[in-house]
């Protein structure tokens, strides 16, 4: 049904809005390249003058010596200009220089801590839509039942409960007294390639299953909430009245007519919370201890690693970036008004 | 306006949601204002901690004693002080955190709205460049620079400022953005108008004629924000980059009771939790009930 609805939807982009995409898209991208500078000049920024890494890399004891050889290594005894042009040449090639607590390259670090952090975030928003969707159509049809109540009720805990305290209950709850999921780690993990998975084990979806719970449970009532408030409005608008009037379905109703028409800012928004996602799985990394890119960074901000903050800064940037090119793209293809609009 | 105080005074006396959270606000408000008053021990006195008295347990429990009414933390700290001191730390922090975003928000709003042109663009697409990121990521990325960036011997003393920088700067967007489309909508107003035939400059009109016009929002805004920078807070000091073990907030406490839930001590991490969901959870219930009951159609 909804399938359908969405099918048609599709004929009709590719009719109407065929010259008005990629102009449409071509813009967004040239915006974003100011963004990506920006955000490139202070990751740079950050590699050049906070901290000294000769100082952090040599610890305690060293000679002078030692401390000349080293800057010279790390390119520090360069001019600004210099090092700018080698930082930016260097990302292009994906060197992100060379860890100072751990002492290999970032690049590596990151690579293998990548599967853990997206598998983590895309069971997390699955959770999130999945649940959070279906929660709001019923809330916002039913929106004086009692389970409605309830879940409005525990939707504001949801929303008022930070993420480490979510995910410290469920721990306490059915780690340490029910016994019945793992509380830490990734579990067994098998490799393909250079991916790391643990979705192929039952110990690697056991450990999935809390932290995704607590990275998503946030979005979840945030979806669930904005899809009931959509709905509620919507409900109230004269064209559902007219499609009563013609004598459909409730059915027809609510998802041919109703949700469809929520889903513009839901879709809006779940994109824009997959970045916060992607920004409280260092919370949740930390609280169930998932070898993710957040612990990484939680681990490097706390001993001052610049060279993986600013590699983390870089990459949420490129990441954010699109995310939101594709939100763009999909609220062009689902609100007609819009292409209409930009067709002119 | 009275007409509308008293709706207000209406609607709240109707409402046993606003009353409970109002009441829960001002007992944690309360409670944190005069910890040095009231607290029965002072966590912050090396002197009086004894590690005899570490991880004893809630009163209710068969090991606890009145003296420790929510029992102790693994220095011997009293619970009870300690979480209202900590809440002191949290709520300070939170609110000056939420009133610097407004102040520079304001700011820069003000500024973008009435200069117009390069500078509207300038700064609007750097609060646009900064809205992509969420705030908890940028306070996160802040505070770590400026942990770097600080000598090691001043960590511990500016570290409440560090936090409400952090906190503030990855807030302000939000302000700027609200105040600056209120304020191009002022400026062609004829009061402005009149304002700048009288010869008055570009700062005198836009504080003194502008702001409190475009002054709205920004009180509704800030509010929803306080709960969010409590949290930040609380979730930074979770993570380790906020406040020493010395000076806990109630993300402190809670970070030092989460290694010890495996080993069955789970209230010195479940007692702060409750309270920093308690104080949270009725702030954002308040700031429900106000905008529903200022903007009745949402209802």
């Amino acid at each position: 049904m909804l399938g359908a609805a969405t099918a048609s939807y599709r004929g009709r982009i590719c009719v109407r809005g065929i010259s008005a995409i990629p102009a449409f898209i071509i813009s967004r991208i040239l915006q974003a390249i100011p963004v990506l500078l920006i955000v490139g000049f202070i990751a740079f920024a950050l590699f050049a003058f906070v901290g000294d890494p000769v100082n952090i890399m040599l610890g305690t004891s060293y000679t002078e010596a030692d401390r000349v050889r080293m800057t010279h290594e790390l390119g520090l005894d360069q001019p600004f200009l210099v090092q700018y042009i080698k930082f930016i040449w260097a990302v292009l090639h994906g060197e992100f220089g060379v860890s100072y607590r751990l002492a290999r390259p970032v690049s590596s670090l990151i690579a293998e801590r990548l599967p853990a952090t997206a598998e983590l975030s895309l069971a997390a928003a699955l959770f999130a839509m999945l649940v959070g969707i279906p929660a709001g159509v019923y809330t916002g049809i039913y929106r004086n039942a009692f389970t409605s109540r309830v879940f409005m009720v525990l939707s504001l805990v949801g929303v008022s409960l930070p993420t480490f305290l979510i995910g410290i209950l469920l721990i306490l709850v059915f780690s340490v007294l029910l016994g019945w999921l793992p509380s830490y780690g990734r579990g067994t993990t098998v490799a393909i390639g250079g991916w790391t998975t643990g979705l192929l084990t039952v110990s690697g979806l056991k450990a999935l299953v809390l932290p995704a719970i607590t990275l998503g449970l946030f979005q979840m009532t945030l979806i669930m909430r904005l899809v009931r408030a959509e709905m509620l409005e919507v409900l109230r608008s004269d064209y559902i009245k007219f499609a009563r009037a013609r004598g459909l379905t409730n059915r027809a109703i609510y998802f041919g007519h109703a949700l469809k028409n929520t889903l513009v800012p839901v879709i809006t928004v779940a994109g824009l919370q997959l970045g916060g996602i992607v920004a409280f799985s260092i919370v949740t990394e930390t609280v169930f201890q998932w070898p993710g890119m957040g612990l990484l960074l939680v681990q490097s901000i706390q001993v001052g690693d610049i060279p993986v903050m600013s590699t983390y800064l870089l990459l949420v940037a490129v990441l954010f970036v699109i995310i939101n090119l594709i939100v763009d793209m999909l609220y062009f293809a689902v609100d007609p008004r819009l292409r209409v609009g930009r067709a002119r | 306006m009275r007409a509308l105080d008293s709706d207000l005074v209406y609607n709240f006396r109707r409402s046993p949601i606003a009353i409970i959270s109002t009441l829960i606000v001002v007992i944690c408000v309360g409670a944190a204002a005069l910890a040095p008053l009231i607290a029965p021990y002072n966590p912050f006195d090396l002197a009086s901690l004894n590690l005899m008295d570490s991880m004893i347990p809630p009163a209710f429990l068969p090991d606890g004693t009145a003296a420790h009414l929510l029992g102790t933390d693994n220095q011997g700290r009293d619970l009870v002080s300690a979480m209202m001191y900590g809440g002191r730390i949290s709520l300070i922090i939170g609110l000056s955190a939420v009133v610097f975003a407004t102040i520079v928000g304001i700011l820069v709003g003000l500024t973008a709205g009435y200069a117009g042109g390069a500078v509207d663009a300038v700064l609007m697409r750097i609060a646009d460049v900064q809205l992509t990121f969420p705030a908890i990521l940028i306070a996160l990325l802040v505070s770590g620079v400026v942990g770097v960036a600080l000598p090691p011997s001043l960590h511990e003393k500016l570290e409440v400022y560090v936090l409400i920088f952090a906190i503030g700067i990855s807030r302000w967007p939000q302000f700027a953005r609200t105040v600056r489309s209120s304020t191009m909508v002022e400026r062609g107003r004829d009061y402005v108008l009149a304002a700048r035939v009288i010869g008055l400059s570009g700062p005198r009109i836009v504080l003194t004629h502008i702001l409190p016009n475009a002054w709205g929002p920004v009180v509704v805004i800030a509010t929803i924000n306080i709960g969010g920078s409590i949290l930040d807070e609380a979730t930074l000091s979770f993570l380790g980059v906020g406040l020493p073990a010395t000076q806990p907030s109630l993300g402190t406490l809670i970070r030092i009771g989460n290694d010890y839930l495996y080993s069955g001590e789970w209230w010195i991490t479940i007692f702060p939790g409750v309270a920093l969901a308690a104080l949270v959870l009725s702030i954002n219930l308040l700031g429900d009930w106000l905008r529903d009951a200022v903007n009745p159609r949402l209802r």
